[in-house]
């Protein structure tokens, strides 16, 4: 009984790279390279199964094996650790060579064996499977196999439960609820704690950036805005540097717009003010950035008519 | 095609499978060994009973494939719920039982 020449080049083809694939398991480093070249030999499994005339377990296969078994195991190497990887320290001396022996040896007596047997021939399944594949398995699985088929639908359900009941976790601290964390907030006002969350960084025109602080309702910076570990490193920015340079763009762009400001700022002769008041710290770049000269000299080229001419003068 | 080429694949999956729980000390690559074995008896199984052109040889497949989903489940449980306590997912590492 053969599926003719067809079939003998589909084995050919796959049985080689089964093989390789196979021996990637005792040879890959990485369990997720091991994980990855078993599931292609169940997928090359599931071919041949479909080719010995077995199309519902090639289905079942590629389901069952390839869909949920290696997706099980990929899931527990991510939960375990991908680069877990093995222990090269022999903890039985010669281990290896036993295990290799060993192995090489069942491969010989089992091909030895299956090769010398004397087979009858082939019968082939066309008469079994009149019916289609599934059905004639569901005529054996369900007459045959009933009381079978009940036990595995209980030992499903047991490995499922034992699979919960393995993998739980017993609370060993209180569970901390909203109201554990309100309390907790509370007790720990008089020590400096505070109720609020911190404030988000600021937002400016042209700037949303971690570093740069918010202003708070009298245009002060806020300093814990700004993320602790920026404010450490000393990465975080002055809100005046923010706040000129977006006031020279604006003056560059749209000196329409930037007439109102400019105003305000010509009677404080041209110096940063409002938000970087408090901070005279702060206020220093911004007077580098646009001092006495540089709103004048940005309003030049762009060509402005009268008005602002006019505010300046 | 002779059908004892199959029986010959088979064979071999299996001995990679067995030399695979023998020589590898990650719990779970010894599990796909495992499971490597368990298919390449499933092949044999599909090709006997297209050898004797019966199917209930693909019944016994099919049981083993269940089985074998379940054993997966709760052996996987195991390494993780070992893996939690001990830290690690060698095999070596197991030994709480040793004197």
């Amino acid at each position: 009984m053969t599926g003719g020449g067809g079939e003998a080049v589909l084995f050919w083809v796959l049985a080689p790279l089964m093989v390789l694939a196979a021996l990637s398991l005792l040879f890959a480093r990485k369990a997720v390279h091991a994980a990855i070249a078993v599931m292609f030999v169940m997928v090359d499994l599931a071919i041949l199964y479909i080719a010995q005339e077995a199309s519902f377990l090639g289905v079942v296969q590629v389901v069952v094996y390839t869909g949920a078994v290696m997706m099980l195991f990929l899931f527990v190497l991510m939960l375990v650790g991908v680069d877990a990887s093995d222990s090269l320290v022999e903890t039985i001396r010669g281990q290896r060579w036993i295990g290799v022996l060993l192995g090489l040896g069942l491969g010989v007596v089992l091909v030895g064996v299956v090769s010398q047997a004397a087979f009858p021939p082939a019968v082939g399944l066309e008469l079994a499977n009149a019916a289609t594949n599934p059905v004639a398995l569901a005529r054996v699985l369900f007459a045959d196999y009933v009381f079978a088929m009940e036990v595995v639908g209980v030992l499903l359900i047991t490995a499922a439960v034992s699979a919960l009941v393995l993998t739980h976790r017993r609370r060993l601290t209180p569970k901390v609820g909203q109201r554990e964390q309100a309390e907790a907030k509370v007790a720990a006002l008089p020590s400096g704690g505070r109720l609020t969350p911190l404030a988000a960084p600021g937002v400016y025109a042209q700037n949303n950036a971690m570093d740069t602080p918010a202003l708070d309702a009298h245009g002060r910076p806020i300093e814990e805005s700004v993320s602790r570990v920026l404010r450490i490193r000393g990465q975080e920015r002055s809100a005046g540097t923010i706040l000129a340079a977006e006031r020279d763009v604006l003056v560059e762009h749209e000196p329409q717009r930037a007439l109102p400001a400019l105003r305000a700022q010509d009677a404080n002769e041209r110096t940063v003010q409002a938000a970087t008041a408090e901070h005279p710290e702060g206020e220093a770049p911004a007077g580098d950035v646009s001092g006495p000269d540089d709103p004048g000299r940005s309003r030049v080229p762009g060509g402005t008519p009268g008005a602002t001419e006019a505010g300046e003068d | 095609m002779e059908l004892t080429h199959y029986l010959v694949l088979a064979a071999i999956l299996f001995a990679i499978g067995a030399a695979t729980v023998l020589l590898r000390r990650n719990a779970i690559i010894v599990f796909m060994g495992v499971e490597l074995m368990l298919n390449a008896t499933n092949l044999a199984f599909v090709t006997f009973a297209r050898m004797h052109g019966d199917v209930t040889g693909q019944v016994l497949a099919f049981f083993v494939m269940v089985v074998a989903a379940a054993e997966v489940v709760v052996g996987l449980a195991i390494i993780v719920s070992i893996f939690r306590t001990r830290r690690s997912a060698s095999v070596d590492d197991v030994n709480l039982l040793k004197s």
